[in-house]
């Protein structure tokens, strides 16, 4: 009995592999089968790439053959697997490893420029601090505080980037016109933000699901182009530029008598600077994660995410939908808002090209990729999405294999649109997906992703 | 024995639809009322509109909260602008003007719905603790001194847990206290939805349909629960149930709505052999069709 429907899987997987590699051929020959090349006397030619083309088709055949007979089987089994489990218990090691990993990942970070310094000299410290560290926790910043909206209170915003240029130019238009410094300016600007959030919380709070994402994109729009086209205030494409950048409590970081390295009889370097700004967006991410961790224990918190879970049962129990949703809307703006500051204190300059819609989608991503709601998930995503993107620039390995002109940073986006796929199929809710629950009664036990909903906008 | 809720002349109507028409009944305080009729009959929009989901097409809705006297401020409540109006001892609402959340709120009627509606994610305790957010949310100081640390959040969060375990133990479910609460059993389910109500500390408790899907033997402990509710904390009860055992066992009075339309309004035994309702739930005789039409007002 085993071997004939073996057989007969066997034959059907190639003979769709076969279809696919027809479909294939189809839509490739136009495509990759011809190219127009311009000769010698400046006229256009066709000329044909076989080679190419079958290359092609048979990487889709092989491919297609492959999922058929190995991927697709696999997953099968992995989802029967799953829904034999009646119960949706959490692995134990799962909740260990976590309980590890958070302190760990703090205790690296904090010790990060120490490593940097201590492996790549003062010289090469500099591109791993700001590159790499700073980049990254900016970007775990935004991720924290687009988890409060999206994975919290399961509110889906495609404009959070808006709240980022809010910040980053609250900063850079105070900071120039009044002279204010830049700690004074870091909360006004979260505050700003905020007030955006709130902004955007009103008209939007009847919509749900693709209405409320449509709009939050819509309004991350409407900001960027107002930054381009408002001149006199903006300075639209030029942007902004000479933004104080921030000093060490009042000591500059620059090369006169009262600088920071003259103060402390060190050697003049621009490294001062980047761990000090290091240190800074260290502790306003994990301000943001302890502030949220904070969040969720008190009653907002577990009102967002039985806002997330069912919001006719919120109302039945007497919770004020419309302030639960525009308080996580301020807040994460907020914290989008910290962060644009320090963007713009770091950089020196802003333009509104730093704050497109991709940005939004990086962050979005951010957090989807590291599951929704979870802390560690989205600092982990943030390495990898950010992190991932900077270290394909140090790939030159992959220049010996493709070439001198291979620039592996031309395809972070397709390297990335495979590993999301990859993760949406392997992990659909995240890397990290369970949920811890806010108190407990005799045990803390992890809640798994099955039941946990990801709100309806 | 006092009046607690009085609808009146209600009407709800859809577009073209009139899915409660002209219904007016009273509920007493410390009653189990239960609203009873076929499906379709408009029971539930009865329900969403007493608890706020719905703003009815016309008519009153009121709830007198303590002294029987704040019924003589009704007159004086609907020709004024104002929801409620609250004297020392009792206050008195027009649910009709209030949003979903102030009747839960401010007129204190707790809901559970047909449809199940726990937060599935969310731990059995924290579904009692989400119940219990107004007390909990200004013991924090609305979030702005909770963040902080001050005032005492960690007292009230303790009283607040306190409380849960009471009513888990009353629906027998403190083994189950830290598990998520879509992975309870749809019996377990039902009794924790009825829990978290309570949790919100009412004076009117709105059921729909709290047996569906249980067993006899489930619906016989959910009679002893609501009656125990009753007896203990001092909540009338309103009741949308299909299961007759829990209907006539537990009631003190029944509403029996068709077609939007009220037929009876009596007690259990009482409804139980009025013709109108024997109708309107089996139906008739073909011949006897025009004599029950004529009776009914048809």
């Amino acid at each position: 009995m085993e071997s004939p429907s073996a057989e007969n899987d066997i034959a059907r997987a190639v003979k769709d592999a076969g279809f696919w590699a027809l479909v294939a051929f189809g839509l490739f020959l136009p495509l990759i089968g011809f190219q127009a090349v311009q000769n010698i006397r400046n006229e256009l030619t066709l000329e044909t790439r076989w080679p190419l083309l079958f290359a092609f088709v048979a990487i889709v055949a092989v491919g297609r053959l492959l999922q058929n007979l190995l991927i697709a089987p696999w997953l099968e089994r992995r989802r029967q697997r799953l829904a034999a489990r009646t119960t949706v218990a959490v692995p134990h090691w799962h909740s260990r490893l976590a309980n590890v990993l958070a302190p760990c990942a703090i205790g690296f970070a904090l010790a990060y420029p120490a490593i940097a310094l201590w492996l790549g000299g003062a010289g090469g410290a500099a591109k791993w601090i700001d590159n790499f560290g700073v980049q990254i926790l900016i970007y775990v910043m935004l991720g924290f505080g687009l988890n409060i909206v999206v994975g919290l209170a399961g509110l889906l915003d495609l404009g959070y980037v808006a709240f980022y240029a809010v910040g980053a130019y609250s900063y850079a238009l105070l900071a120039q016109n009044f002279g204010l410094s830049f700690f004074m300016l870091l909360p006004l600007s979260g505050i700003l933000a905020a007030f955006w959030g709130l902004m955007l919380g009103f008209p939007v709070l009847r919509l749900r699901g693709d209405y409320l994402a449509i709009v939050t994109l819509a309004f991350g729009e409407i900001i960027r182009l107002v930054l381009i086209n408002w001149v006199p205030v903006t300075n639209g494409y030029a942007g902004i530029t000479g933004i104080p950048r921030p000093t060490f409590f009042g000591i500059p970081f620059n090369a006169s008598d009262e600088g920071f390295a003259a103060m402390f009889g060190l050697p003049l370097s621009p490294i001062y600077r980047l761990i000090f700004l290091y240190y800074i967006i260290l502790a306003l991410a994990l301000f943001t994660a302890f502030v949220t961790v904070r969040l969720r224990r008190l009653p907002v918190g577990r009102a967002w995410e039985a806002l997330r879970e069912d919001e006719i049962a919120c109302r039945s129990l007497g919770i004020n939908t419309t302030n639960t949703k525009l308080t996580a809307f301020a807040i994460g703006a907020g914290f989008g808002g910290f962060a644009g500051a320090f963007f713009a204190a770091r950089q020196g300059f802003i333009s509104p090209e730093s704050f497109t819609f991709l940005e939004s989608a990086t962050i979005l991503a951010i957090v989807v990729l590291g599951g929704m709601g979870s802390q560690l998930g989205v600092a982990i995503a943030a390495v990898a999405m950010i992190g991932g993107t900077e270290a394909l620039r140090e790939l030159d390995v992959l220049k010996e294999v493709f070439g001198n002109d291979f620039d592996p940073t031309q395809y972070r986006m397709l390297l990335f649109g495979f590993a999301m796929v990859l993760i949406m199929v392997v992990r659909p809710r995240g890397l990290i997906a369970t949920r811890e629950a806010s108190v407990h009664l005799a045990e803390r036990k992890k809640i798994s992703s099955a039941l946990v909903r990801e709100g309806h906008g | 024995m006092s009046t607690l809720l009085r609808v009146e002349h209600l009407t709800m109507r859809f577009g073209g639809l009139v899915a409660v028409n002209n219904l007016s009944f009273t509920a007493n305080r410390g009653d189990i009322t239960a609203l009873i009729g076929p499906n379709g009959a408009g029971k539930t929009t009865v329900f969403n509109c007493i608890t706020g989901f719905y703003k009815p097409s016309e008519g009153r809705i009121a709830l007198a909260h303590g002294a029987p006297r704040m019924w003589d401020e009704l007159t004086a409540l609907t020709r004024s602008d104002a929801r409620s109006v609250a004297r020392g001892d009792g206050a008195l609402f027009l649910l009709e003007r209030m949003p979903d959340y102030l009747v839960a709120h401010r007129a204190k009627v707790a809901r559970t719905f047909q449809n199940i509606r726990l937060f599935p994610g969310m731990s059995v305790l924290e579904n009692l603790l989400v119940a219990q957010h107004n007390p909990l949310m200004a013991a924090s100081g609305y979030t702005a001194l909770g963040i902080f640390g001050i005032g005492n959040y960690g007292g009230a969060e303790r009283a607040a847990i306190a409380k849960a375990r009471h009513w888990l133990d009353l629906v027998g479910l403190v083994d189950r206290a830290d598990d998520p609460a879509g992975d309870l059993p749809y019996g377990a389910q039902r009794r924790l939805e009825i829990a978290r109500a309570m949790c919100t500390d009412p004076v009117l408790l709105c059921l729909d349909e709290p047996a569906a899907g249980l067993n006899p033997r489930e619906s016989a402990l959910l009679n002893e629960l609501i009656l125990r509710i009753r007896t203990d904390h001092d909540v009338s009860v309103l009741l949308i149930e299909h299961d007759m055992s829990v209907v006539m066992n537990i009631s003190d009075h029944v509403v029996v709505l068709d077609y939007g339309v009220k037929i009876a309004d009596d007690h259990p035994a009482a409804v139980r052999d009025d013709p109108k309702v024997i109708a309107a739930y089996l139906g008739v005789e073909d011949e006897e069709v025009g004599q029950v039409e004529a009776e009914v007002g048809l």
